[in-house]
């Protein structure tokens, strides 16, 4: 699935990394807890999650994870869009729940990592 | 080659500034990704654990052709009891450490899934001692 179209499906907005917009993304993991994306072993998926802070770009960075989806409204702070420009991360941001915006990129055809 | 870095107790804005470097140097050196993501996810679980628990730190970073060896020195209150601390899902992180996405009692466990070598060296009252070799073939 293309970026564009996960940003079109949550009705997101594209806070940095607007260039990534056309990478297609395979699969997606969703969580508030960074100990837990920090065990998988893929890369390349999109993370989804409502924790606004810059150590869930730092985990992104860590998880070759080049794709955020940021839930529930949270902002974005400067550290973060300083942080994630730095590293090429795309950061979209959706005003939707973290279940919903999984149900309905789940049910347009993204995988789960697991 | 060898790179020093002080990480200091509490000051989550900095964590993880340590394990870009190291990543960025080691995609320069062109190690293969699977063992760079190796190497940063447990050197990131580890810069956490200082910054977590620790007063402060300093982390000892040695590339050699065929490895990387990872030490990292804290002082801090050590750990009473290594096994439990080695237990999935055991934690005595604060509120606000779990708040930053973290203190879920992964970190030490995935550290020694991630390293080919681990060791843990600890004095109570004192500070811990984390070493971690992962080789790049």
């Amino acid at each position: 699935m293309l970026l564009k179209e996960v940003c079109d499906l949550v009705g997101g907005s594209v806070v940095c990394g607007q260039e990534r917009l056309n990478d297609n993304v395979e699969c997606a993991f969703a969580s508030d807890l960074m100990s837990d994306v920090l065990t998988l072993k893929k890369d390349h998926f999109l993370l989804i999650t409502g924790l606004a802070n810059t150590q869930s770009v730092r985990t992104a960075e860590m998880s070759d994870a080049p794709y955020i989806l940021l839930c529930r409204g949270k902002q974005v702070s400067s550290e973060m869009m300083e942080l994630a420009c730095e590293n090429n991360i795309l950061i979209i941001t959706s005003s939707l729940s973290l279940y919903k915006c999984s149900g309905l990129l789940y049910n347009a055809g993204l995988n789960p990592v697991y | 080659m060898q790179f020093e870095y002080k990480v200091e107790g509490g000051d989550f804005t900095m964590a993880g500034v340590a394990s870009s470097q190291v990543k960025k140097t080691l995609k320069q050196l062109g190690v293969d990704s699977s063992v760079i993501k190796r190497v940063v996810v447990a050197l990131y679980e580890a810069e956490v654990n200082i910054v977590a628990h620790a007063y402060r730190g300093v982390i000892y970073v040695d590339i050699e052709g065929d490895g990387i060896k990872l030490k990292l020195v804290d002082e801090g209150p050590g750990i009473p009891d290594v096994p439990l601390a080695m237990t999935k899902g055991f934690s005595t992180a604060s509120p606000s450490v779990r708040e930053m996405g973290f203190g879920a009692g992964m970190g030490l466990p995935n550290i020694s899934e991630n390293a080919d070598f681990f060791s843990i060296e600890t004095q109570v009252g004192q500070g811990t001692t984390l070493q971690i070799e992962i080789n790049f073939t």
